[in-house]
């Protein structure tokens, strides 16, 4: 199967500026070891990821009778803290969860993309 | 005849099917709806074909076949006419049996499956119940005091679910068992006390549906057996459920303890279940919580009468477990214990612990009321007992705590309060 993970939210992080050196290279070490794990793992693959900007840079496109509005910031306080995502292929939804505990204990949504055949 | 072995395959045979189903298809959405309509299948047919050689063989086979065409189904519904595509991965080979590598009964992954903790806390003692023991919706929606309309829909909204967010059909990583097997005795131990819990309803007790869950806790320590979660669990269950036949009156108003007819215990149950607890030894989290559970439903079950109830125990237990729970609930069961042990008024100054924490609940005016009761300060009893009238929902509860209240004018029998029915 096929997730989008997000990682909406800092949860037991402390925010990434509020980091000292030294912790913010142990926690790009646990994406590395993540993507290590992954690529050990039978049936998984990270087909794609991005850490993500600021919200302060993120654009709202939305499009009512025709008229296309373009507004500052997130769609909804639920992606306010949208940090970065994998898209990624996984045999079921237990192997996705034991893998994502590597990396550090952020809040994340686990999206299953819909095969449309 | 053909009823009686329609019956006997549903029983024994519902768990194994759907496992095998799923092992095959996947699909949880589709396998279950499909081994109840080959059921059905099989209920009209075979009293005017006979029972065929092998029945079970035969649901499944017919079961399979309805997948199929489901699957079948879908594809037509979402490919263009001109694109069919005719890579059919439902085509119903030899039924190969058995998971992967090893010799495991279906059921257990079928177990993991329905209590997995990306369901709702809620729906997993249903979704358990239906898919491992196969009970019908009906007596599901009956337990749980909803309509069955509408426990079906949450059967089919979960089923739905496990199938699109990718939950497995396998038994767990041996890392994640911990977690998991407290997940499967919870929802077990929810699928249990909502039998036993009146819940505002007219039926006290819901004996069979209650059953239910019993036989589903003791085929979870079959299949995972020396377990600690999964044994307190099954001693405690059936240690409880022993008491069945006394806990109502043949009106169907509920006994309390104290009342109950000890006689009607079922003492060969009591036995099976204290062999279980007496197994076990004190641990921690949630095999600790319901070891003591059962540990006091032990001291209850071996007692001769309400006054040779070794309370003191008893009190002692709910000690324990209040420490390790925290809960308001476990206090107000340890407030009857010591009123028992050491008076009334011991037993109100421990009840204004649970009082503080549980505002307005009708239990804890219930058991002050039985205390003051106890303790002859019959006008502030009185007022407890109108406190828990107006606080309980409408039921036999009520009506029980009605007519305690009315026998306080009487002054008839003088009882004891009991957290425990």
């Amino acid at each position: 199967m096929k997730y989008l993970v997000l990682l909406v939210g800092d949860g037991d992080m402390p925010a990434w500026s509020a980091l000292s050196p030294e912790e913010q290279g142990a926690a790009m070490q646990r994406f590395a070891d993540f993507e290590a794990a992954c690529r050990a793992r039978d049936g998984v693959e990270i087909l794609a990821g991005e850490a993500l900007g600021e919200p302060a840079s993120t654009t709202v496109m939305t499009t009512r009778a025709g008229t296309v509005t373009l507004t500052e910031g997130p769609y909804a306080e639920a992606v306010e803290g949208l940090g970065g995502f994998y898209l990624m292929e996984v045999p079921d939804l237990d192997v996705l969860v034991e893998l994502l505990t590597v990396l550090p204990p952020y809040d994340i949504q686990l999206s299953p993309v819909v095969d449309p055949y | 005849m053909t009823q009686r072995v329609l019956d006997e395959v549903w029983r024994s045979g519902w768990g194994r099917l759907l496992g095998q189903l799923l092992h095959r298809f996947g699909r949880p959405d589709l396998v279950e709806d499909a081994l109840a309509e080959a059921f059905a299948e099989a209920a009209a047919r075979w009293p005017a074909t006979g029972v065929p050689d092998n029945p079970a063989g035969w649901v499944r086979t017919v079961a399979h076949r309805r997948v199929v065409d489901a699957l079948r189904r879908e594809d037509t519904a979402r490919t263009k006419a001109h694109l069919l595509v005719e890579d059919d991965g439902g085509t119903p080979a030899a039924a190969d049996g058995g998971l992967p590598g090893a010799d495991v009964d279906e059921r257990l992954p079928l177990l993991f499956m329905a209590t997995h903790p990306a369901l709702a806390v809620e729906v997993r003692p249903a979704l358990a119940l239906r898919f491992v023991l196969g009970v019908p919706t009906a007596d599901i929606a009956r337990l749980f005091l909803v309509p069955q309309a509408t426990m079906a829909a949450r059967l089919t909204r979960a089923k739905a679910r496990l199938t699109a967010s990718g939950v497995p059909f396998a038994v767990p990583d041996l890392a994640a068992w911990p977690d998991r097997l407290d997940d499967v005795a919870r929802a077990v131990y929810l699928a249990f006390t909502a039998g036993y819990a009146p819940s505002g309803g007219d039926d006290v007790v819901r004996v069979r549906e209650a059953g239910e869950a019993v036989r589903l806790a003791e085929l979870a320590t079959e299949l995972v057996p020396r377990r600690p979660v999964l044994e307190a669990l099954a001693a405690l269950l059936r240690l409880q459920h022993a008491r069945r036949d006394a806990r109502t009156s043949p009106d169907g108003r509920p006994v309390r303890l104290a009342d109950q007819d000890r006689r009607r215990w079922r003492r060969d149950e009591i036995d099976a279940g204290l062999r279980r607890l007496t197994a076990l030894t004190p641990t921690h989290g949630l095999a600790e919580e319901l070891r003591l559970q059962a540990l006091v439903a032990a001291f209850h079950a071996t007692a001769e009468s309400h006054a040779t109830t070794d309370w003191a125990a008893i009190a002692r237990t709910y000690a324990r477990l209040e420490g390790l729970t925290g809960s308001p609930v476990v206090r107000l069961n340890r407030a009857v214990a010591v009123g028992e042990v050491s008076g009334p008024m011991a037993g109100l100054a421990v009840l204004q612990g649970a009082a503080d924490r549980l505002p307005g609940h009708h239990r804890v005016a219930l058991v002050r009321a039985e205390l003051l009761r106890r303790d002859g300060q019959l006008a502030l009893a009185a007022a407890a007992y109108d406190d828990a009238i107006a606080a309980c929902p409408d039921g036999a509860e009520r009506r029980h705590i009605a007519e305690r209240r009315a026998s306080l004018d009487g002054g008839a029998s003088v009882g004891s309060a009991d957290g425990q029915g």
